[in-house]
């Protein structure tokens, strides 16, 4: 049985509050619903002395639109620019919010893929983006990892998936984020000394030590993502051992605006799981103007070439590899149908 | 700390860390919650914290306080699930099985077979290869 470290539980009813308690305590982590982080605490992958609780901060929550300066406006309203996701919703709010449903259905779909009911039940869309990245020779107790000497990403100096590298190539393995990058999202991340607002694109880094540009002290307030014009599509595609539960071992997102004669206007594609950082595929612009469903081949050798799974996780990277245009294919002809 | 447990007050004296999971089983001596895994795959742990299915191997206790738990204790024993899964085998080695229930009980009074597969989707089974537990349940709401 794995217990818990000793830590101090602190529970600060605004957002003000909790980023004062990350200031002052150096050794502090911010814990929403827990799913990620608690199995980490247990394997002793984090150890922290101060934990600050968000699920009382009324700032966060909350799913709504809102006018180009981030004001919440009406359902209705003709000011509505963007949708707007406290860090605390919870995924199952997420998923099955009307409308996320109707505008973005690509992010209902992923937070209702991610782990199973009862986590969705606890893990909140600001975890998500924050989700630790995963690894064979990473997510395992002390005893197993000590047992090897440790990894370059906890304790130790070597990775064991590259022998040589010096980054780490433990995979980003949450669902919400790669669709939140083909949706042009961006978040708002809180610190005592005020807001930052950057694109979702450019939170994650090539390195799975820490694989965001989040410092210690700072918090996803909210995730807010432009209303599309209209003919968007979007679709989301997850690949796991077990059809619940599970992590991706690749997952494709992609989201395309299709003018009215079928043509794609834009696409973007994002491909994740494999390495530290989500994936998004270039030069995707050069199939713009012909119809989605002539370009599903191009865009699925794009996206094969541009990716290079490593045996990060216990499945065959050849296969993963394999598995790319597959899955890529099956996203968009999901969105070609009826176009 | 206080918190209500299966429908009345209940204060317990643990400290906040503590897993709601070993709160339960070791400071109430509610045995009925039972540990799987522990890191939340499994959903053998299931409890409602008002009345949604969570793991309670990943609640620190003291975000616990001032909500409604309810484990399989608080159903009482007689609750039409209870004598179906035993009645259908829906229970074998019997681990999994307050948490397949109360998730089952969290779906309503009569959830579809796609409701139900859905709505289980976070608790494994080694025993039943889970058609026992659908028929349980599907026979207990019929």
């Amino acid at each position: 049985m794995l217990r818990l470290h000793e830590y101090r539980y602190h529970r600060p009813a605004r957002l003000a509050d909790a980023l004062a308690l990350l200031r002052e305590h150096e050794d502090a982590l911010a814990i929403a619903g827990g799913t990620d982080l608690m199995p980490n605490m247990k394997h002793r992958l984090f150890t922290p002395r101060h934990l600050v609780a968000l699920k009382g901060i009324a700032e966060l929550r909350g799913i709504g639109l809102a006018d180009g300066a981030g004001n919440p406006v009406a359902d209705d309203s003709p000011h509505a620019r963007e949708l707007v996701i406290g860090a605390g919703a919870t995924l199952t709010e997420v998923s099955r919010n009307p409308l996320v449903r109707r505008v973005f259905p690509s992010l209902a779909a992923a937070a209702g893929k991610v782990a199973a009911p009862q986590i969705r039940n606890s893990g909140t869309m600001g975890g998500n983006l924050c989700l630790d990245t995963r690894c064979t020779y990473y997510n395992q107790s002390y005893f197993w990892r000590e047992a090897l000497g440790f990894c370059l990403k906890k304790d130790g100096e070597v990775c064991h998936v590259t022998k040589v590298g010096r980054k780490c190539v433990a995979a980003h393995s949450a669902d919400t984020p790669p669709v939140l990058m083909t949706l042009g999202a961006s978040i708002d991340l809180a610190s005592a000394n005020g807001t930052r607002t950057l694109p979702v694109a450019d939170f994650f880094i090539a390195d799975g030590k820490a694989n965001t540009v989040r410092r210690r002290d700072e918090l996803v307030h909210r995730i807010r993502i432009p209303l599309p014009a209209p003919g968007l599509r979007t679709a989301y595609r997850k690949v796991r051992q077990r059809n619940s539960v599970d992590y991706p071992l690749l997952s494709i997102a992609a989201a395309a605006r299709l003018t009215p004669g079928s043509g794609v206007e834009s696409l973007s594609l994002v491909v994740s799981a494999l390495g530290a950082k989500p994936r998004m595929v270039s030069g995707l612009d050069k199939l713009a103007g012909a119809p989605l469903h002539e370009v599903v081949d191009a865009a699925a050798a794009l996206a094969f070439k541009q990716c290079h799974p490593l045996e990060n996780l216990i499945v065959d990277p050849d296969w993963r590899h394999a598995m790319v245009p597959v899955y890529v294919r099956r996203a968009l002809e999901e969105m070609a149908v009826g176009a | 700390m206080r918190f209500i447990l299966n429908g009345a007050p209940a204060e317990v004296d643990a400290h906040p860390m503590k897993r709601l999971l070993d709160v339960l089983r070791e400071d109430c001596g509610l045995t009925g919650t039972k540990e799987g895994c522990g890191e939340g795959e499994c959903g053998a742990c299931t409890v409602l914290i008002d009345g949604e299915p969570v793991v309670s191997c990943l609640v620190p206790f003291a975000q616990a306080r001032e909500a409604e738990v309810v484990t399989i204790e608080g159903l009482g024993g007689e609750h039409p699930y209870q004598r179906a899964f035993a009645e259908f085998s829906g229970a074998q080695c019997g681990i999994c099985t307050p948490g397949m229930i109360l998730a089952a009980v969290a779906l309503g009074p009569a959830p579809t077979l796609e409701e139900v597969r859905t709505g289980l989707a976070g608790n494994l089974c080694r025993c039943t290869g889970y058609e026992a537990i659908y028929r349980a349940i599907h026979s207990a709401t019929a």
